[in-house]
């Protein structure tokens, strides 16, 4: 019985199932609001079961050129790692398993995809695929210390690196949630850039370079990578919250489901805004807006928690 | 770094139609690239030389989607010069009508097409749902949103009513507002700024060396445009302004479009309210008398030029198309150059390409029935054999 | 001047607005009545001249005579007979029509008429050749 729950939690809830089905249902929303604001009307709710169960049925194609064993294996190590992450992050209550450091663990795991995309695409050979995979990994040190810089920011005002702490610190003082305003928007700016999506979805953007890095995949294994992008969605957004909104601010049960829910929500109609406001940069503008405004803005707001934290004591 | 070669079509998601860019890249960067065309040749010049006036009229016509009226106006203008008739003063300002109309309509789709190619999607929804205004203008007036086949030979077939004008004053005005917002969104959002300023600079003794024209040459702050220089139908009792900006990038072309359908509205408004009254068409013999006529037409993508040669029957003798995009794709692998892969749609799509309008060279062969490419010398053959059975001897070139 | 997200107002204004675009099978477009659509036909209007035939740039018409033809009328006394007026058919291949509509325009009867019927698609090519008796 003992070994079980674990088992249930990791698979059905709140693991790889719920993972999987609130991936594709963020996806759904992400699409219908950026549909509303654009004034059109957008898919009707079951597009991405439909998506997923056409993109199943589908002929896996392997380009002669490309390395066999890594094509195949990619997209399920970028769903694991993506899983992985979620395991260490406060969906409601606690975390499955929580340990000090764990922060640093899941922006470590949550690298892990980025890295797959780039040697996907590096190992499928095709001139787009290639393109595509040298500007995942230029996107990648243009974003990831924004992100990290902003995370750290609750961390250190915490005093923790644990993040079931973080959040049970800012559900015990609401009023310091405000204060990390200026960090919460850089880590919103960098996520979307994580995920990959407008104005950052530069290494598959479509007019350019085609796919992308996932130029050559298809069928399943395309599938399996769209959907470890849902996860990471759903599973940025649980960090932002639990990091930046104190996750469940103490509520329990349907409540504290409740509240994940509609914050999880609001972070991805934040994420959507975003999509609509901007034309897609170039990768060197990215880099200059990341390094220059971006970096500097998640620093401010790490020394101001750390004056914050001197003052509180 | 190495260098990779990129091609770019026949088919990709940037382009709507086939052609092809061979893109030499270094790293992000372009350090040449080749234009390969002929993907989408029809035969139109050698279709038109069997069938008669008024059937070549549908067929010119389906040259290219968005200039339509552009194409037929200019050929019907060669027929009307040849078959020596007065076109009523009423049916001209109708053209005219239904030019700026598809003018406005072809700019708001470029607009919307620059905005998918920055990949600022808002931009194209938008311009998209707008544009349909004037697809349905179009609809009402000649009964067709995209081959409108409003000429005939001698005038037009459609008349313009009271409550047609209303309606269609009604829809401009709401374009102007809109267009207006539009404006102002291209000049001063930031992402859009970034993507189109100093992005495929064409300075203007390039523009003019490579034979720049319409919207992309007056970008370069070349001011040449056929409706001011060569006024024809009614452009030279209106009043409306030549727009040029002399920035020769990417952003001065998005700004000429955009300033230039602040004008149509202006045309149209004029066009409309003062509708010369008179018959809308006279009757045009079948048969054209023999002679030669060469017209050109400012279409919304720049100049277009027709040559048409009648030898006194139905049909004609020959007809040649020089439409603006060929004029056009000499600047592009200039613009290319040096520039960023990620400009590479946009670069492309400022000039408005329409590669169904410039392919036409024949490699059909219909008795094996399989497509076949000539070369340069077999070409030459052909045409020297072509015109040997003519009578004329062109061996001795 | 820059301004960042200048669009801002105008999306969070979309958010309530209903959608521009239309469900089109389930909602109908809305047609201007002098729409081009398919062409019609009247047979006992023809005269068979085959203007039509010859001025369509798509060679999409045929106008051949009808199986069935009229019986003559009763001859009257003391007036020379009446021949019959002859039945024409017409086959309009609506793959070949572009909806010019110029064989309306030619038609010296109007025997020709110009709907504004626009769904003509179909999975069977032969629905696509209409014979109008």
């Amino acid at each position: 019985m003992d070994a079980i729950i674990p088992l249930v939690k990791i698979t059905v809830f709140p693991g790889f199932l719920f993972l999987a089905v609130y991936g594709m249902f963020l996806q759904w929303v992400d699409r219908k609001l950026c549909a509303t604001m654009q004034n059109r009307m957008g898919p009707p709710w079951f597009q991405p079961i439909a998506d997923f169960i056409k993109l199943l049925a589908k002929e896996v194609i392997i380009p002669d050129e490309a390395d066999n064993v890594m094509f195949r294996v990619l997209p399920f190590f970028a769903m694991a790692a993506v899983m992985t992450a979620l395991f260490s992050i406060p969906v409601w209550g606690t975390a499955m398993f929580s340990f000090q450091g764990d922060l640093i663990a899941v922006i470590y795991l949550l690298t892990i995809p980025t890295v797959t995309f780039f040697l996907a695409g590096w190992s499928s050979k095709s001139p787009y695929a290639t393109v595509g995979s040298m500007r995942v990994l230029t996107q990648l040190f243009a974003y990831e210390v924004p992100l990290m810089l902003s995370l750290i920011g609750p961390a250190i005002l915490a005093g923790s690196w644990n993040i079931t702490e973080i959040s049970a610190f800012f559900a015990a003082r609401p009023s310091l949630i405000p204060a990390q305003l200026l960090g919460f928007l850089a880590a919103i700016i960098a996520l979307q850039g994580k995920l990959e999506r407008l104005p950052f979805d530069i290494p598959h953007a479509k007019n350019e370079i085609a796919g992308g890095q996932f130029t050559e995949y298809s069928g399943r294994l395309l599938n399996f990578f769209l959907l470890a992008v849902d996860m990471e969605l759903v599973v940025g957004a649980a960090l932002l919250n639990a990091v930046f909104l104190g996750g469940a601010l103490g509520l329990t049960g349907a409540a504290a489901i409740g509240l994940f829910l509609a914050k999880t929500l609001a972070i991805t109609f934040l994420l959507a805004l975003l999509k609509v406001l901007m034309a897609r940069i170039r990768i060197e503008q990215m880099i200059n807006f990341c390094w220059k405004y971006l970096a500097p803005v998640a620093m401010a707001q790490v020394l101001f928690d750390i004056f914050l934290k001197y003052k509180i004591g | 770094m190495s260098k990779i070669t990129i091609p770019f079509g026949p088919q990709h998601v940037a382009l709507k139609e086939p052609e092809n860019f061979m893109l030499v890249l270094e790293g992000e960067q372009i350090t040449g690239s080749t234009i390969n065309l002929g993907y989408n040749h029809r035969g139109m010049e050698k279709a038109a030389e069997g069938r008669t006036y008024i059937q070549d009229l549908y067929l010119i016509e389906r040259v290219c989607g968005i200039c339509s009226h552009s194409h037929t106006t200019c050929y019907i203008t060669n027929v009307e010069e040849l078959a020596k008739c007065e076109t009523p003063k009423r049916a001209l300002a109708i053209r005219t009508l239904v030019a700026e109309l598809e003018r406005v309509h072809s700019h708001l789709l470029w607009i919307g097409v620059a905005g998918y190619e920055m990949g600022f999607e808002t931009l194209f929804m938008y311009t998209w749902r707008d544009r349909e205004q004037v697809l349905d203008c179009l609809e009402l007036l000649s009964g067709n949103r995209v081959h409108y086949s409003i000429n005939t030979i001698g005038g037009v077939r459609r008349d313009v009513s009271a409550e047609q004008k209303a309606e269609v004053m009604k829809r401009i005005n709401y374009l102007v507002e809109r267009t207006n917002y539009y404006i102002k969104l291209a000049t001063e959002e930031p992402t859009v700024l970034a993507r189109t300023q100093n992005v495929g600079k064409l300075p203007k003794n390039v523009a003019i060396e490579r034979n720049a024209v319409g919207p992309t040459a007056r970008a370069s702050g070349i001011i040449s445009d056929v409706r001011k220089d060569d006024p024809y139908l009614i452009y030279g009792e209106l009043d409306f302004k030549a727009i040029s900006h002399d920035t020769c990038d990417v952003f001065g072309r998005l700004v000429v479009r955009a300033l230039e359908l602040v004008e149509s509205y202006k045309i149209i408004k004029q066009v409309l309210n003062n509708l010369p009254e008179g018959p809308i068409a006279v009757k045009v013999p079948m048969r054209i008398a023999p002679g030669e006529a060469v017209n050109h037409y400012e279409a919304p993508r720049g100049e277009d030029i027709h040559y048409l040669k009648s030898n006194g029957t139905d049909k004609p003798e020959r007809l040649k198309v020089r439409a603006p995009t060929l004029a056009n794709l000499q600047s592009v692998s200039y613009m290319l150059e040096g520039g960023w892969m990620a400009d590479v749609p946009l670069v492309i799509a400022a000039i408005d390409p329409c590669m169904s309008c410039t392919d036409r060279a024949v490699v059909w062969d219909p008795k094996k029935g399989k497509k076949q490419t000539y070369g340069w010398e077999e070409l030459r053959k052909l045409a020297i054999e072509q015109y040997r059975r003519r009578g004329v001897d062109f061996t001795r070139l | 001047m820059k301004k960042p997200a200048r669009v801002f107002s105008e999306v969070i204004k979309h958010l309530f607005k209903k959608p521009a675009t239309c469900g089109y099978p389930f909602e109908k477009a809305h047609i201007f009545p002098n729409f081009r659509g398919r062409i019609a036909f009247e047979s006992d209007k023809c005269i068979g001249c085959q203007m039509c035939v010859r001025v369509c740039p798509a060679k999409a018409i045929e106008i051949p005579l009808s199986a069935e033809q009229p019986a003559a009328p009763a001859p009257v006394e003391g007036q020379p007979a009446v021949p019959a007026k002859k039945k024409f058919d017409c086959i309009m291949k609506l793959d070949h029509c572009v909806y010019c509509a110029q064989c309306v325009e030619t038609c010296p009867k109007k025997a020709l008429i110009m709907t504004q019927d626009f769904e003509l698609s179909s999975v069977n090519r032969k629905d696509l050749r209409r014979h109008y008796k």
